[in-house]
């Protein structure tokens, strides 16, 4: 059983990035217009960001970075620890920690760790970076968690294109004696690798002739091996079950009383599959936000990018107490309840 | 739970919002039906689990060709 307790570590601060360009979901043209009509209401997704071919998930990371750093004035040579969580790095070798400790200037005496995790990526973040943190070596750490899904999607593909968006997000977490516990629980199922994934360009099966062949899977879904593949009825199978289940075993684990919980914000996956969750764990809509319709599902970016539009003002105003729940590729999946207070939240910021 | 082939095509055709009630019958070969999408398949998954309290994967709406099939899936697990 993976229950965390990460002490005497403080939820600093937080900044998002998301590129300025805009796409709206109804003015694409290459699907079926009452489908696509459809697959908005259903999902939520209005309008998406889209990074384009210039900026990368590591460009938004970074402007996040400076804005927290700024915000919370810290010097860069107090910071100890750089974990970057995403399913587009800017390499498959070396590790986009690596390049983005140098590029901000941080100093060599720095761990650099980069995490492979997509929607429950957040959790895997806060539970690394914290264990990092709590003992006290390393008293100021970052975690960069972002993804550009739109650069993997095929645009003839209904069943991606027109859910991702692109974000990338700094948190920055403190060593602080006696900061209230972050509790955390995660969970790992492997027999579902595939029901999320690019088949092609890793080592298990290389890049090759083929990869780019274009394949016709079904009316709407178009695409080659080098694509994201994402087999939607077997993800919203796994999502309404294990999302409401691990925030229930977290309160049960932890003792936690669903109404001392001020938000519930979960991985922004798309509105039917939300509302089903958040209907499971009987909760009102008003205390669980979300940024679908603007941002669309942004990957590992969509719980720190969800508290940084919605609940920015309530935590300048007031302590509050949240839980986060992230679930997706691997599969996996987890939760996280913390106190957030005194943290300095930077506005959004464009690229 | 009402577990009877009847209670089962009710609840799968008040998932759909354009077609007649009267075209849903055990025998009716759904994903013929032109308000089929894979939304509508999520929307069946979601109702399976909150009224029967079961899980259904997307290769078991494949491979159902008529309500009844489905059914049939559902049941077996509600059983199992």
């Amino acid at each position: 059983m993976a229950d965390f307790v990460i002490r005497n570590v403080k939820f600093a601060g937080l900044a998002s990035a998301v590129p300025k360009a805009v796409e709206q979901n109804a003015a694409l043209k290459q699907f079926d217009r009452e489908e696509i009509e459809k697959l908005v209401k259903l999902t939520g997704i209005e309008r998406r960001r889209l990074s384009g071919k210039e900026l990368t998930t590591s460009d938004l990371c970074f402007s996040a970075a400076e804005a927290v750093i700024a915000k919370l004035n810290w010097k860069k040579e107090d910071i100890g620890a750089v974990v970057f969580v995403s399913q587009t790095p800017d390499y498959i070798l070396p590790a986009t920690s690596n390049i983005l400790q140098h590029r901000l200037g941080l100093g060599s005496g720095c761990i650099a760790l980069d995490i492979s995790s997509g929607c429950s990526g957040y959790i895997n973040g806060i539970i690394t970076l914290g264990q990092l943190l709590q003992g006290g070596n390393v008293k100021k750490g970052l975690l960069l968690v972002g993804d550009t899904i739109s650069k993997i999607c095929n645009p003839l593909d209904k069943s991606t294109y027109p859910l991702f968006g692109d974000a990338g997000t700094a948190t920055a977490f403190e060593f602080q004696d006696g900061a209230p516990d972050i509790l955390a629980n995660m969970y790992s199922d492997g027999s579902g690798y595939d029901a999320i994934i690019i088949e092609d360009g890793g080592y298990r099966s290389p890049f090759n002739e083929k990869s780019l062949e274009h394949c016709v899977i079904d009316p709407g879904i178009e695409r080659t091996k080098k694509d994201l593949v994402l087999n939607g009825m077997d993800v919203f199978t796994f999502g309404i079950t294990r999302a409401p289940e691990c925030v229930n075993q977290l309160m049960q684990a932890f003792e936690l009383d669903k109404d001392q919980i001020d938000y519930f914000i979960f991985h922004q996956a798309n509105k039917f599959m939300n509302d089903t969750i958040r209907k499971k764990l009987t909760l009102k809509p008003e205390r669980v936000p979300s940024t679908l319709a603007n941002f669309g599902n942004t990957s590992s970016a969509s719980i720190p990018l969800t508290i940084t539009e919605t609940l920015k003002q309530a935590i300048d105003e007031r302590p509050l107490r949240v839980i986060l729940c992230g679930f997706g590729v691997g599969l996996s999946w987890g939760a996280v309840a913390m106190h957030v207070e005194h943290a300095a939240i930077a506005d959004l910021t464009e690229i | 739970m009402n577990t009877s082939i009847d209670a089962f095509v009710e609840n799968f055709a008040s998932q759909f919002d354009e077609t007649p009630l009267d075209q849903f019958q055990a025998s009716t070969a759904f994903r013929e039906l032109e308000e089929w999408s894979s939304m509508t398949a999520l929307v069946i998954i979601a109702m399976v689990d909150e009224t029967y309290k079961v899980k259904l994967t997307g290769n078991e709406i494949k491979d159902s060709n008529t309500i009844e099939d489905l059914y049939k899936v559902v049941i077996a697990k509600v059983n199992g």
